[in-house]
């Protein structure tokens, strides 16, 4: 069959007469030579990527009475002290521990949980029960967050879910539509032989999940581990309308919260905005390939 | 990959009927385990989700205020809705934003894709680069851009008129700044997805057709955007889905000000529900809402996708 379909491409390029014996010269050439006019194009494009991140980091170094002027000199002596002072007004070691308590715990529960209703789904889409479920959850993805907002934190509030414990549930279910699509697609391409071997050794559904599934969903489990990281990380509006005890503050709450308090202190005020970048952009840094690789394939489904 | 080579030596590949009872007996009934697997999750997902909505719908027919006791009023709250300054210049900020930003973001990110998917030096620099805002907080970039705007760019600009003040406290212009903000930061993701279409197209069609002398210009218009429709479709129905739903943009940027000049709807349900009392009148707000976006992105789906069919 693949012998069939690939025998005429391989004649082809040798049959084709070239219209044009420059455009050919030309074909050689693009498949080598470096296109400088692109690269300086996309190298203007990515400083304005950069731009505000010097800007960032510059601004966050210099002394108050260093800040006027355009913002984009480069400081006369690097003012460590604001991270020292952006340190203590955020109360940064408490917001950092619950950022990376809620991060870590969404991203485990999503893991765990979303593959295994998956699991169950794509496994048994021919019954109508899991079928029925399974466009439930599908539906749900086209509902917008603004009409679930303000029932969500009555509810959050009489279920005493309105701490950190529950901001990791609420990501787990709100993420669960766009998940369950992800891994069904991928989980519908495993061979089902696998698991009927194991079934046939004795092995329990439960066993079957954990031992020859789970293991093989690992780039799944990248992508949807990638996406519900830098969601969990960043969002704000969650934590700002769920959690109650200021003690639970995440990062980016706590950089709304203070605002106010910095006045015109903006240097400190910038120490505090990086601190609150740098954990993710530095995992960012040394994964670059990995985590765009993960979202690319979870973008293509 | 793997896969293949594991089940192909297996000799059990027979007729259903030859397996011990075991395996027979899942044939027929569904493992209990499998229900085991999903009730639960689902009814925490009903629970937290679909709930929420209900209670939302509900509400919206009522005229409870947070707190306290409530009646119902009908389609009172929606008729309303439609006679309130506050909510109908709202709806006009938050659309007009929408559509320019996720014009501006796809026009660009189409064009960097173009560009990271030719042959140019360092390029997967480059696409590290372009993905960086994707990993950071809209709140906190926000912070930046909104310290750009008032402190530096008067400074740099003091010829141009409407940037020597600041642009963020400038009732006509403040939503342009929110624009650059939603824009440089939505383009990382846009980039990948379009990049992820680009990379599908096989580079032969470039060749064949440069051989029957196409030029760049109608190889774009011919072979790149057709075969990169679908991504298109779906790009376009993101960005102007999550423009529309804009918060943190603006908490960072203008707080809704000057006045109510950028209020995004989101905002607007925020503040009149937690903060004004508005319980019930913004949740009929918030049902209008996501009708609006549903009907919005349905009929994006289809008339985008009526001219993918044209390729």
């Amino acid at each position: 069959m693949a012998i069939i379909i690939d025998a005429p491409a391989a004649v082809e390029p040798s049959i084709r007469v070239p219209r044009d014996p420059r455009a050919v010269r030309r074909i050689n050439a693009n498949r080598t030579r470096i296109n400088w006019w692109a690269t300086a194009l996309i190298a203007v494009c990515a400083f304005t990527v950069l731009v505000p991140l010097y800007f960032a980091v510059i601004t966050a170094l210099k002394t108050p009475d260093q800040l006027g002027g355009t913002g984009f000199e480069l400081p006369n002596s690097f003012h460590w002290q604001n991270f020292v002072d952006a340190w203590t007004l955020t109360r940064f070691p408490q917001a950092l521990m619950n950022t990376a308590l809620i991060t870590v715990g969404a991203v485990v529960l999503t893991l765990l949980t979303n593959s295994l209703v998956a699991y169950a789904i794509a496994r048994n889409l021919h019954k109508p029960f899991f079928k029925g479920v399974y466009f439930y959850l599908l539906s749900a993805i086209f509902i917008p967050f603004p009409i679930i907002m303000l029932p969500v934190v009555k509810e959050t509030a009489l279920f005493g879910l309105d701490n950190q414990v529950g901001l990791i549930l609420l990501y787990a279910v709100f993420g669960l539509s766009l998940n369950v699509f992800i891994y069904v697609a991928f989980i519908k391409s495993i061979p089902i032989e696998l698991e009927e071997a194991a079934y046939t050794d004795g092995a329990t559904t439960w066993r079957v999940y954990w031992q020859i599934i789970f293991p093989l969903l690992t780039p799944m489990n990248a992508t949807v581990g990638i996406l519900t990281c830098v969601w969990a990380w960043n969002d704000f509006i969650l934590p700002l309308v769920v959690l109650s005890d200021p003690a639970a503050r995440t990062l980016q709450l706590s950089q709304f919260v203070f605002q106010g308090q910095f006045n015109t202190n903006y240097s400190a005020a910038f120490a505090s905005y990086l601190m609150a970048m740098a954990p993710l952009l530095i995992v960012y840094i040394f994964a670059q390939r990995w985590v765009i690789s993960g979202v690319m394939r979870g973008s293509i489904k | 990959m793997a896969t293949p080579v594991l089940t192909r030596p297996r000799p059990e590949h027979t007729p259903r009927a030859s397996r011990p009872s075991t395996t027979r007996r899942r044939v027929g009934a569904t493992p209990r385990a499998f229900y085991w697997m999903v009730v639960p999750a689902v009814t925490v997902f009903a629970l937290l989700h679909t709930v929420p909505v209900l209670i939302g719908v509900f509400f919206s027919f009522t005229n409870y205020a947070g707190f306290g006791s409530w009646s119902f009023v009908g389609f009172g709250n929606f008729i309303a809705l439609f006679q309130d300054d506050r909510v109908l210049k709202a709806y006009g900020f938050t659309f007009g934003f929408a559509i320019v930003a996720t014009i501006l973001t796809n026009v660009i990110s189409l064009a960097v894709a173009v560009g990271l998917n030719a042959k140019i030096a360092f390029q997967s620099t480059f696409r590290g680069i372009f993905f960086i805002p994707y990993v950071l907080a809209i709140l906190v970039v926000g912070y930046v851009f909104q310290y750009f705007f008032a402190n530096s760019l008067p400074r740099i600009l003091s010829g141009v008129p409407v940037l020597r003040d600041n642009i963020l406290t400038n009732p006509d212009w403040a939503w342009t700044a929110i624009v650059a903000l939603a824009v440089w930061q939505s383009c990382a993701f846009a980039i990948i997805l379009y990049l992820a279409g680009l990379q599908t197209i096989p580079q032969e069609l470039y060749e064949a057709s440069a051989i029957d002398g196409a030029t760049p210009r109608r190889q774009f218009r011919s072979i790149t955007f057709p075969m990169i429709s679908a991504f298109f479709t779906i790009n376009m129905v993101l960005s102007l889905k999550g423009f529309l739903q804009t918060f943190d943009h603006i908490i960072a940027l203008t707080a809704g000000g000057p006045g109510t000049s950028t209020e995004s709807i989101t905002l607007l349900i925020f503040r009149g529900g937690f903060q004004g009392g508005e319980f019930a009148y913004q949740s009929a707000n918030a049902v209008l809402f996501v009708i609006v976006i549903m009907l919005v992105s349905f009929l994006q789906f289809r008339v985008l996708q009526r001219k993918e069919a044209d390729f």
